[in-house]
């Protein structure tokens, strides 16, 4: 058995010494140093949304624990803030306003865009599905503030002349809008969730002589299910988060809505409307915040839901 | 070969009908996709037809005028510029640390989960909230003020997840028997990252960053009440200025501005897309090219 | 040091034939873990300054977890547990402040080549530069060098530029054998390095190996027990997570064996 003293001197291609294996150089501590820095960004992330609930609650919290009445809030459809006498705070109608040209938006939204990443993830090839993805993303790229200005300045007079009524801009004209703008990013997580399932289950039901139509709604269809629920969520989300293209296209009027022609307001758009003209700490601005307080937990239950249901499952 | 049943190639009437089905579907689908995308060239051909005539280089580097009835939209244009350079600043560097971080050093366990959640939760949260969040944080707590630093900071939580999103999926398409390559050779994770991660994602990230101009760019809920203003005869000089910015500029001249002569908002609105399209068109382009290239 | 000297002698009769030669690596007892999952169970061997030490033995035996848990890998790989004693230059590898001195000096060479998307030139100049070379002059010498020895040279010579993992297989196989070599390395690993490579070039790292032999230690992990056989002077036989049998290469062929499974597997009646 050899010794390490022999070891050493034996060893003639060695130059240097075994012992700056404990020498932790300048790259060592560099490495640390930035293994540091990227996880303080990393959980940058948890730190921005707890920020948000913080910051947004902090300036609401004081209405909800001292005037709040949750049934008042929750339940009745009087919203008139700048009442001097006698402010009422209900959102009922905001909620309706909100939920109406949400769902119609999702109505419209949803089957078009299944079929639409149906139709670029499965059916077309080659160029046209390359030019017909690029056109999607370009869709999805167009700000909320365009589309409300398309509302209001297009769809308006075009909803007037064919519907004959009095105003356009309504729960119809925010719906279609909120659709077509919701359309190109649910197509997108669609197509992707269809993408998602491997090729080699296609070419397994294909090999048996199945059409390609047979091989999407026994296999892949079933198969993505998931993603195009979360997605379809997301969606939903979205749409329930939008902000400018609402306020510019429904009409702002607070109103349970009786038809698709009333104009109402949405939730978002009246923090929007009513936060420039309330004074700082004041009750109406406590309660815009309480509304974004509502909003923030919404999403995030939301959003929450389509992470569960894309991943949760699949992860047990 | 000549004794094959000459039958058994022929297609039978249950081979028929399903071809039948499937050529139907396949037109529906068609159809719906057709119905998705023409209404909204229509309606960009409608905004060209009519702002194009505004658009000039007079329209773009001057000053509203007239109370804002007439005149260009200088200040709104330089003002965007401020707040996209002043949001990127920040949001840049974190979200490509936060990449890193996702990508080169965290596990696949609850932790990461809930860092993946809240990234998602970022770009859900309504863009409103996130108003309510940099008017209560950055304006009111911090004491920015109404300011581009407050309304930039806004933007840059906003959009982070845009380039974290990006930046992963360029880092995670590095394969890794590349790092596992240098971290044989002795190599710190930082090392790897540096020499061989980096340099053949940079492409890609940049593409992220460019996505996200865009997206920094259209934004309007968040600045609204965090630092841009509907009208302000001044130039920003600093970051603790107020600005006036596109997108808002665009609500303000559809909806606050009696009299205003019709085609100046379809020319903001014009000015505005073609900002926002031009940077995702360059994005897209950039990543084709990306993809023909091959490096292994 | 001195504690490497210490321990007693594994069992091993033909380790005593030539105990003159140092000991370049020693392991203990070592156990590998993925979460519950034994790899590799109980292994104690030890492996001589300047041979070429050969590890046979089929698919799932834990010879790729050997040698990563000899280059300390085991701590980016989420899962992998290791247990017992590695010595390494006389120097307990479980024990080190800087793992990556320790990896900087031990030369892997995996499956499938890896020519990293780089210019073969950075390729082989990437290790030199790590340890804070950055003299062109300095750097032109190692990557002639490192490449000749690895038999690439006259292949590449005209284009250094090119990319590393654009070239062949078998290029890319011996780029990955000059990067480790650029590592001036005490000990060089090789891990089934003739899976996707062609029999020509097998044959010329073989050669190279058969150089190499004077000026650093190898661990050769092969499945083809004949590869085994022409370059190995000593050859251990994994199967099933178990080290069943170290001994001289040609014993295991035509000798004694201690375990009949050994004389099976050598000869192709399982694996």
């Amino acid at each position: 058995m050899a010794t390490g003293t022999q070891a050493l001197s034996n060893r003639a291609t060695d130059a240097r010494p075994a012992g700056d294996f404990d020498r932790r150089n300048a790259d060592w501590y560099f490495d640390k140093l930035i293994a540091g820095v990227v996880f303080v960004c990393g959980i940058s992330a948890i730190l921005f949304v707890l920020g948000i609930f913080f910051f947004v609650t902090k300036e609401g919290i004081g209405f909800v624990f001292e005037k709040m009445d949750f049934r008042e809030f929750l339940l009745t459809p009087y919203w008139s803030p700048s009442d001097a006498e006698d402010p009422e705070y209900g959102i009922l109608a905001l909620m309706a306003g909100t939920a109406s040209v949400t769902g119609l938006a999702m109505l419209v939204a949803v089957p078009f865009s299944l079929g639409a990443a149906i139709y670029i993830a499965e059916f077309a090839s080659g160029k046209t599905r390359e030019a017909l993805k690029v056109l999607v993303e370009l869709l999805a790229a167009i700000p909320s503030v365009v589309w409300g200005f398309i509302g209001l300045v297009i769809m308006n007079p075009l909803l007037i002349k064919w519907f004959d009524i009095p105003v356009g801009l309504c729960v119809l004209n925010a719906g279609i809008i909120l659709g077509l703008m919701a359309a190109p990013i649910m197509t997108s997580i669609a197509e992707d969730a269809l993408k998602a399932v491997p090729d080699r289950y296609r070419e397994a039901a294909e090999a048996m002589g199945a059409t390609r139509w047979q091989v999407i709604y026994k296999v892949v269809l079933p198969a993505a299910k998931n993603g195009l629920l979360g997605g379809v969520l997301l969606g939903v989300g979205r749409g329930f988060g939008e902000t400018m293209a609402v306020l510019m296209a429904t009409g702002h009027a607070v109103n349970i809505p009786d038809s698709i022609f009333d104009s109402v307001r949405a939730l978002t758009a009246t923090i929007a409307a009513e936060l420039g003209e309330a004074v700082v700490g004041g009750e109406h601005y406590q309660v815009l915040f309480t509304i974004g307080i509502f909003l923030f937990l919404v999403t995030f239950i939301i959003n929450l839901s389509a992470d569960l249901i894309v991943r949760g499952i699949r992860k047990g | 070969m000549n004794t094959a049943n000459p039958a058994l190639f022929q297609a039978s009437d249950l081979n028929r009908h399903n071809a039948r089905v499937q050529r139907r579907y396949r037109l529906l689908f068609g159809l719906m996709t057709l119905l998705l995308i023409t209404p909204v060239l229509l309606i960009l051909g409608t905004l060209l037809a009519k702002g194009g005539s505004a658009i000039s280089w007079e329209f773009l580097f001057s000053a509203p005028t007239d109370g804002m009835r007439t005149g260009g939209v200088f200040p709104a244009l330089l003002g965007t510029i401020w707040l996209v350079t002043v949001a990127l600043l920040l949001s840049v560097p974190i979200g490509i640390f936060a990449a890193i971080y996702l990508s080169e050093y965290a596990g696949d366990n609850w932790f990461t989960r809930i860092i993946n959640l809240a990234i998602i939760n970022l770009a859900g949260v309504p863009s409103i909230v996130h108003a309510l969040f940099g008017l209560g944080a950055f304006v009111l707590f911090f004491k920015f003020g109404t300011s581009i630093l407050a309304a930039s900071l806004t933007l840059a939580v906003m959009t982070m997840p845009v380039v974290i999103v990006a930046t992963r999926e360029s880092l995670q398409a590095v394969p890794p028997a590349f790092r596992e390559a240098c971290w044989n050779m002795g190599a710190t994770r930082w090392q790897t990252i540096r020499r061989v991660v980096l340099p053949n994602s940079i492409t890609g990230i940049l593409t992220g960053v460019i996505l996200e101009v865009s997206r920094t760019a259209g934004e309007t809920a968040p600045i609204m009440f965090t630092g841009a203003v509907f009208f302000t005869p001044f130039l920003p000089q600093s970051v603790f200025d107020q600005t006036m910015a596109l997108s808002l500029h665009l609500f303000v001249t559809a909806t606050q501005v009696p009299g205003i002569a019709e085609q100046v908002p379809f020319g903001v609105a014009l000015v505005l897309i073609a900002l926002v399209l031009t940077m995702n068109s360059v994005s897209i382009a950039f990543r084709m090219w990306l993809r023909g290239k091959k490096k292994w | 040091m001195v504690d490497v000297a210490s321990p007693a002698p594994l069992a091993d009769a033909s380790q005593q034939a030539v105990a003159a030669v140092p000991n370049k690596l020693e392991v203990r007892n070592l156990t590998i873990r993925y979460g519950s999952e034994a790899a590799l169970r109980d292994v104690s061997l030890s492996i001589r300054e300047h041979e070429i030490f050969g590890i046979i033995g089929p698919a799932n035996a834990g010879k790729t977890s050997f040698l990563k848990a000899i280059n300390r890998m085991d701590v980016f790989t989420s899962g992998m547990r290791v247990e017992g004693e590695i010595h390494f230059a006389g120097r307990d590898t479980r024990r080190l402040n800087n793992v990556y001195a320790l990896r900087s000096r031990i030369g892997v060479v995996f499956p499938l080549p890896v020519g990293l998307p780089m210019t073969v030139y950075d390729n082989v100049a990437l290790s030199p530069r790590l340890r804070g070379i950055t003299e062109k002059a300095e750097l032109d010498v190692i990557v002639q060098r490192c490449l000749t020895r690895a038999a690439l040279w006259d292949e590449v010579k005209d284009r250094l530029n090119a990319l590393g993992s654009l070239l062949s297989g078998g290029q890319q196989q011996r780029l990955t054998i000059a990067r480790a070599l650029s590592q001036e390395p005490d000990l060089l690993m090789l891990d089934e390095f003739s899976i996707a490579v062609d029999p020509v070039t097998t044959m010329r790292i073989e050669d190279v190996l058969k150089e190499l032999r004077q000026e650093v230690t190898i661990i050769l992990v092969t499945n083809l027990v004949q590869q085994a056989r022409r370059l190995a002077d000593r050859t251990a036989f994994f199967l099933g997570g178990e080290c069943v049998e170290i001994g001289v290469t040609e014993d295991l062929f035509t000798g004694e064996v201690k375990d009949q499974r050994t004389r099976d597997y050598v000869e192709g009646r399982f694996g």
